[in-house]
C-alpha cells in the first residue's frame, strides 16, 4: 500500500470517529451547549482539556523550538505546565462553584456591573480569535503537506469538520469529539519517539532515554550533543543563551496566560462537582505532561541525529555531506522547502555550523567555508522524525493524523467560547434578555457558525502577524483576565471601579509593549532587542508587569472608591465553600 | 463552633495548604529551574545535569504530583469543616 493511500485511510478513520460522536452527543439544551450539561467525569475532562490545550504549534512546533534553543526551550516546558497548579488551586474550583456558564459572566456577576462583563468579552475575542487563526493555518498546512491537496481544500475540509460537531454539539460533541482526538495526538506523538530513543539510547522510555548514554559507547546523550554542537560553533545545549530575568518573566507570563486563557478555562465549568474539577486539573496536566516530557527528548535527540546526518565524521574535522549523497527524506522536505541548501563555496558538500558566532569565524575561514549552507525550519524535527529515523509508513500516517487532531481540538475549543462570550454575554444578557432557552441555543449555533468563516477566512489569508501575535494571547490573558478574576476569588474588598481600571490599564500597558517593539499594524517603534527592553523584559514576558500593574492600579482604586455591596460579599463566601454547587444554571 | 467561625476556619486553613503548594510550585521550577540553574547544573543525575533536568522534567513531575496532593488534602479539609458536597 503507498503511503499516500494510507494516510488517506487513517485520516479517514479519524474523521469517521469524529463525526460519529458529534452525531451521538448532540446539545438539546444551551447547558449542553455551552458547558456539556456539567456532567463530564473528570478523567475524560482531563483528556478534552489536554487535546484543548495541546495545539498544532504544541504537536507540530514545540519539540523543533526546543531542539534549537536547548534549555532556553525551557520556558514553554514549564510555562505551559505550571499554569494548571494555578488553574488548580486559585481558579477552577471556585469557578466551578459559581456555576454559570461564561468567564465574562463571572466577572459581570462579582463586579456587579455591565461594563466589566463587556471589557471582558473584548480580551476573550480578541485572545481567542488570534489563537484560532494560527488554528485553522495549521489544519491547511498539515493537510496540504500530507493529503497533497491545496491549502484552501485543507482548510476547506478542516472547517466542514469542525461545522458539524460544534455547531451540532456544543460543549457536549467538542468534549467527547477531543476525548477521541487525545488518544490519536498521544499515540502519533509518543510512538516515533520511543522508536528514536530506543535506536539511540537503548531506552525505549524517551524521559529516561535523554539522561542515557548513546549506545554502544561510555558516552551521556547530552554530552554528546553539546560536543558535537560547540564543535560548530553553537552554544551548549544544557546551557541557555537568554538573560535569567528574561526567562524568568517568560515562564512566569505563559504559566499565568494559560490559567487566564478562557477557552482552557471554561472546561472546569463541564464537571459535576467542585471537587471534581480540582481533580480534573491534575488529569488535564498528567495527559498533557506525557507529550511535554517527551517533547524535549525528541527535541534534543532529533538534533543530534540531524547534526550527525550532516557531518557523518562527528566532528568538523572530517568531510561535510555531500549534497549528491544526501538521505532520501532530505530530498523530500528540500521539496517542501522545510529544508534549504546553498552551496556557498561551492565544494558540493554542506556545511552547517553557526556563522552567527564572531569566535567562531576564523576557524570556519581556515576551513574554507563560506557561511551556513543548510537552513531548517524548526517544524522539521516533529514532521520529518519518522523518515530520519527509517520508521515505517503507518507511522508516518499517523503523525498526519496527529496533527490535524491537534489543530482541530484547539479550534473548536476556541469557536465555542467565542459563540458563547456572543450569544450568552452580548446577544442574551445585553440585547434580547428575554430570550428562550431555544433561541438563545441557535443563536449560539449561529455564532459557532460565523466564527468558524472568520476563523477560515484568518486561516487562508493570515494577516502578516499571526505568529507574531501569539504572544499576544497569553500577555494579554496574564494581564487583563487572570487578576480580575483572582481578586474576585481572594478579596472582597476589590470593587467594579478597581476591576475595571486595573484590567484596561494592564490591557493597554501590555497592547502597548508588545506593539512598540513588533509594530503589527506599523512599522515598531524601536528595534527588538535587549538593550531596549524595559528591564531587560522582551515583549513574551512583558505580561507580567502587565499583571503586576492590574493588581495595584485595582488595589488602589478599589481603596478610593466604595466598598462592593453587601450581596456581593455574601457572594464571595459563597464560591469559597463547595457545598450548594448544583447542576447547570444560566441566572 | 458558630457556621461562621467554621467557615472561616476553613478559609484559613485552606489558604495556608495554598500557600504551601505555591512555594513548592516557585522553588522547583523558578528555583531549581531558573535561579539556580548554573549551580546545579554542576550536579549530574544519570546523564542530565541537575538545574537542566528540573527545568525540563523535574518541575513538570513535581507539578502534576502537587494538584493531585492538593485536590486530595482539599477533599478531607471539607469533610472536618463539614463544606463537602452531598
Amino acid at each position: 500500500m503507498s503511503l499516500q493511500l494510507m494516510t488517506y485511510l487513517v485520516v479517514g478513520f479519524t474523521f469517521v470517529v469524529y463525526i460519529g460522536i458529534a452525531v451521538w452527543s448532540r446539545a438539546s439544551t444551551t447547558g449542553d451547549f455551552y458547558v456539556a450539561g456539567k456532567g463530564v467525569h473528570p478523567i475524560a475532562n482531563g483528556m478534552a482539556t489536554a487535546a484543548d490545550w495541546m495545539s498544532a504549534a504544541s504537536f507540530i512546533s514545540m519539540a523543533g523550538l526546543i531542539a534549537f534553543l536547548g534549555y532556553d526551550g525551557s520556558v514553554y516546558l514549564m510555562g505551559w505546565t505550571g499554569g494548571y497548579v494555578l488553574l488548580a488551586l486559585l481558579l477552577a474550583p471556585y469557578l466551578r462553584k459559581y456555576g454559570k456558564f461564561t468567564v465574562p459572566a463571572f466577572i459581570g456577576d462579582r463586579y456587579y456591573s455591565k461594563s466589566a462583563r463587556i471589557v471582558a468579552v473584548i480580551c476573550l475575542i480578541f485572545i481567542s480569535f488570534t489563537y484560532v487563526a494560527g488554528q485553522m493555518r495549521g489544519v491547511g498546512i498539515v493537510f496540504s503537506r500530507f493529503l497533497e491537496v491545496d491549502i484552501l481544500t485543507g482548510l476547506l475540509i478542516g472547517m466542514g469538520i469542525v461545522f458539524i460537531y460544534a455547531v451540532l454539539g456544543g460543549m457536549k460533541g467538542i468534549t467527547y469529539t477531543q476525548v477521541a482526538q487525545y488518544c490519536v495526538l498521544i499515540f502519533a506523538y509518543t510512538v516515533p519517539a520511543v522508536f528514536i530513543s530506543f535506536q539511540l539510547t537503548g531506552n525505549p522510555l524517551p524521559q529516561l532515554g535523554l539522561g542515557s548514554q548513546v549506545s554502544g559507547e561510555s558516552v551521556y546523550m547530552l554530552e554528546r550533543l553539546n560536543q558535537v554542537i560547540q564543535d560548530l560553533g553553537f552554544g551548549a545545549y544544557t546551557d541557555g543563551s537568554k538573560s535569567m530575568i528574561d526567562v524568568f518573566c517568560i515562564t512566569l507570563a505563559l504559566m499565568v496566560g494559560t490559567a487566564g486563557l478562557p477557552h482552557v478555562i471554561v472546561r472546569f465549568f463541564t464537571v459535576p462537582k467542585v471537587s471534581d474539577a480540582r481533580r480534573s486539573a491534575g488529569w488535564a496536566l498528567l495527559f498533557i505532561a506525557i507529550l511535554y516530557t517527551t517533547a524535549p527528548a525528541v527535541g534534543a535527540m532529533a538534533r543530534l541525529n540531524l547534526v550527525e546526518t550532516i557531518w557523518p565524521g562527528g566532528s568538523p574535522e572530517t568531510a561535510a555531506l555531500a549534497y549528491d549523497e544526501r538521505p532520501d527524506w532530505f530530498r523530500t522536505w528540500e521539496q517542501t522547502g522545510l529544508l534549504g541548501f546553498e552551496d556557498k563555496n561551492g565544494d558540493g558538500r554542506i556545511q552547517y555550523y553557526n556563522d552567527a558566532n564572531p569566535d567562531y569565524a576564523p576557524i570556519a575561514e581556515a576551513r574554507g567555508w563560506e557561511g551556513n549552507e543548510l537552513s531548517v525550519d524548526r517544524d522539521i524535527i516533529v514532521l520529518a522524525n519518522p523518515e530520519i529515523a527509517n520508521l515505517p509508513d503507518w507511522v508516518i500516517a499517523l503523525i498526519a493524523a496527529g496533527g490535524i487532531a491537534a489543530a482541530l481540538s484547539t479550534a473548536a475549543g476556541l469557536l465555542l467560547v467565542i459563540s458563547s462570550a456572543v450569544s450568552h454575554d452580548l446577544v442574551k444578557s445585553i440585547f434580547v434578555p428575554n430570550m428562550s432557552d431555544k433561541g438563545e441555543l441557535m443563536t449560539g449555533r449561529i455564532a459557532a457558525a460565523v466564527a468558524i468563516c472568520v476563523a477560515g477566512y484568518l486561516g487562508y489569508n493570515p494577516p502578516g502577524f499571526v505568529a507574531q501575535v501569539v504572544a499576544f494571547a497569553f500577555g494579554l490573558a496574564a494581564a487583563s483576565l487572570f487578576p480580575a478574576i483572582i481578586m474576585g476569588i481572594f478579596s472582597t474588598r476589590i470593587n467594579r471601579e478597581g476591576a475595571i481600571a486595573g484590567m484596561l490599564s494592564g490591557l493597554l500597558f501590555t497592547f502597548g509593549y508588545i506593539l512598540y517593539f513588533k509594530g503589527v499594524f506599523f512599522e515598531p517603534l524601536a528595534e527588538n532587542v535587549p538593550e531596549n527592553w524595559l528591564f531587560g523584559i522582551s515583549p513574551e514576558g512583558i505580561g507580567v508587569v502587565g499583571m503586576l500593574l492590574n493588581f495595584g492600579v485595582a488595589f488602589v482604586v478599589s481603596r478610593l472608591t466604595a466598598a462592593p455591596p453587601a450581596h456581593i460579599r455574601e457572594m464571595i463566601e459563597d464560591i469559597r465553600v463547595p457545598r450548594g454547587a448544583g447542576g447547570a444554571h444560566s441566572h | 463552633m458558630s457556621q461562621n467561625a467554621s467557615r472561616e476556619a476553613y478559609w484559613t486553613a485552606n489558604l495556608k495548604l495554598m500557600a504551601g503548594c505555591l512555594a513548592v510550585w516557585f522553588i522547583v521550577s523558578f528555583g531549581l529551574g531558573i535561579l539556580l540553574v548554573e549551580p546545579l547544573n554542576s550536579f549530574q543525575l544519570f546523564g542530565y545535569p541537575l538545574g537542566f533536568w528540573f527545568a525540563q522534567q523535574g518541575a513538570i513531575y513535581t507539578f502534576m504530583v502537587l494538584i493531585f496532593f492538593y485536590a486530595w488534602r482539599m477533599n478531607k479539609l471539607d469533610r472536618e469543616h463539614d463544606v463537602h458536597e452531598d
